[in-house]
């Protein structure tokens, strides 16, 4: 059996020999991984699989396996969002996209590793340790959703569910070479997932092509009444795979080319961009002068959320609980303990941005502040179809090189927080590669236009090869 | 700028508790960050309207039916913590 198959491959491989034959092959692989990108390996798979086999189920993805980021609940999985605060903690329901991939009858290979509750670009933050790039060992998957980029890169799974709340799927996915999906705000439920900063972030797919990300959009998109957000699109994700762009009107915003742009990764986006218009689709350059202000607003209002948010997290009812004599002492220790530096540090700067005099200073400018990129992207999307842009100003770096430095790190995700503050739907592909690392290409839509982005990174890939490439490390 | 006494009181509204060596940690990692928070101070906002929320979704609501909820055991399942059907914890003060 191939290591890297598509979920066509797949489906072909379960008719030939069984889901159980398939899933036994997956978890071989899991075995051998030098990742580190499973917190979690299900030792259900195999009996979810037989069961599979046994009742002839007929579902979109009947004994497909799958990976899925560790903040997303599923029964009877430890869900521990790469912390200690949640070590133990077993979730008593399944997340809205669970019981729809278990629905369409998906096999649960185990929980992906992550910054500790999605905090982070880099997945180094996690209780669990670091997840390695598969390209290079010695270097970050990117994140936070970098276990779920790093198990799909190298072979540990078809595809995978990742949460991405200022790039944490796009980010991964250009660290990684492989495709990864931030779909329109409010087109998946967020029921079951963790919430970090809740007003930012969606679920979304990460796979090696364009349509295994469609295929698992059509399982896990759609209404549901449990989470107020939630919209019904009714986009087929699937029959908006055509290979044909003629027509298309591209913006490239000259505002994500910015200073510290590494040149091969400017050079390999703009020549993806000459590839479009080969393909019959024009182009323009486009202004979208509030983007430099993004960042900032971005982590205002997310770490805002997060000091709201994780207050939840106290040793009262579940996970890591600290000994102390009094209840005050007691959550005070539990979270002093329980969360990791970073975590830590948003939760207080999102207090201090919260706390009396200093609310209208940092959250409610952070807020106006969002409505005008949001406007940038109205009136940038207005003129045009799509937008194009790097996913990462630069290629993966080392584990390690930036940890210390946590502005440094937020500087990374500038190309893509933008997109959560707008709530549109945004995917990277991969685009080319400097030093044998992959380059990740940032296509971004109207949103609930899903369709016209999904077409555009599927004719993309139809006519290049960047997306067959695999990481030599764990071959 | 953040000073040591500021962090130790964001410390005690987060209920995160915070040694002497890590005041100073903090307040060193707040303030390069919040340096750069600064920025927005150059863009004029006083007619813009605040966006907390992307979704045009309005005053999502259901019918006031009661519906099952999770049986007492599973609630209690996650913690050794627990007395008589009750988390316990110690005593406040």
């Amino acid at each position: 059996m191939a290591k890297w198959m598509s979920v066509a491959q797949v489906k072909e491989k379960i008719k030939e020999s069984s889901a159980e034959e398939v899933t036994a092959r997956y978890l071989e692989v899991i075995g051998k991984s030098k990742t580190n990108g499973y917190v979690t390996v299900s030792d259900k798979a195999l009996e979810q699989a037989k069961k599979i086999d046994a009742e002839g189920h007929e579902g979109p993805l009947a004994g497909v396996p799958i990976a899925i980021k560790d903040n997303i609940s599923v029964v009877g999985l430890p869900n521990s969002c790469g912390s200690k605060i949640l070590e133990g903690y077993v979730p008593p329901f399944n997340a809205h996209v669970i019981e729809k991939l278990l629905a369409a009858g998906a096999v649960i290979l185990g929980k992906t590793n992550m910054d500790e509750f999605a905090m982070g670009s880099s997945t180094e933050t996690s209780y669990f340790g670091p997840t390695a790039n598969p390209w290079d060992l010695e270097r970050v998957p990117g994140g936070s959703s970098g276990g779920s980029a790093a198990v799909v890169a190298a072979g540990e799974a078809p595809f995978a569910l990742g949460s991405d709340t200022g790039g944490s799927v796009r980010c991964p996915a250009a660290f990684c070479g492989v495709v990864g999906l931030k779909p329109t705000y409010g087109a998946v439920s967020r029921y079951g997932v963790v919430a970090y900063a809740n007003s930012l972030e969606q679920v979304g797919p990460l796979a090696n092509n364009v349509e295994d990300i469609a295929v698992l959009m059509d399982v896990i998109a759609g209404y549901d009444r449990r989470d107020s957000t939630s919209i019904d699109s009714k986009t087929e994700y699937q029959k908006a795979l055509v290979n044909d762009v003629q027509g298309l009107k591209i913006g490239v915003p000259k505002e994500f080319f910015g200073e510290g742009i590494h040149p091969d990764v400017e050079k390999a986006v703009r020549g993806a961009i000459h590839k479009y218009e080969s393909l019959g689709a024009t182009w323009e350059e486009v202004s979208m002068p509030n983007i430099k202000y993004a960042l900032a607003s971005y982590y205002i209002i997310a770490m805002s959320e997060a000091s709201s948010n994780l207050a939840r997290f106290d040793g009262t009812r579940y996970g890591f609980r600290a000994n102390a004599e009094n209840w005050h002492a007691m959550v005070s220790k539990t979270r002093a303990e329980g969360f990791g530096t970073e975590v830590k540090r948003r939760i207080l700067l999102g207090t201090y941005a919260l706390s009396a005099g200093y609310h209208d200073k940092y959250y409610l400018k952070a807020l106006k502040v969002r409505t005008l990129v949001k406007q940038d992207f109205d009136k940038a999307l207005s003129k045009v179809d799509l937008l194009m842009a790097p996913t990462m100003p630069n290629p993966a770096f080392k584990i390690g090189e930036k940890i210390e430095d946590p502005l440094t790190l937020y500087l990374s995700d500038v190309n893509t927080c933008p997109i959560n503050l707008a709530g549109v739907p945004s995917i990277s592909v991969p685009c080319g590669f400097t030093d044998g690392l992959p380059i990740g290409l940032q296509i971004m839509g109207k949103p609930f236009d899903e369709s016209t982005v999904l077409r555009a990174a599927y004719t993309f890939e139809q006519n290049t090869d960047h997306h067959t490439k695999r990481p030599p490390e764990v071959e | 700028m953040i000073t040591k006494e500021d962090v130790e009181h964001i410390g005690w509204l987060a209920r995160i508790e915070i040694n002497e060596q890590e005041t100073v940690e903090y307040m060193e990692k707040l303030n390069s960050v919040l340096e750069y928070f600064g920025q927005l101070d150059e863009l004029p906002t006083e007619d813009v309207a605040p966006t907390y929320h992307v979704a045009e979704v309005y005053n999502v609501f259901r019918e006031d039916v009661a519906e099952e909820c999770l049986p007492q055991e599973v609630v209690l399942a996650n913690t050794e913590h627990k007395q008589d059907g009750a988390f316990r914890v110690p005593k406040i003060g």
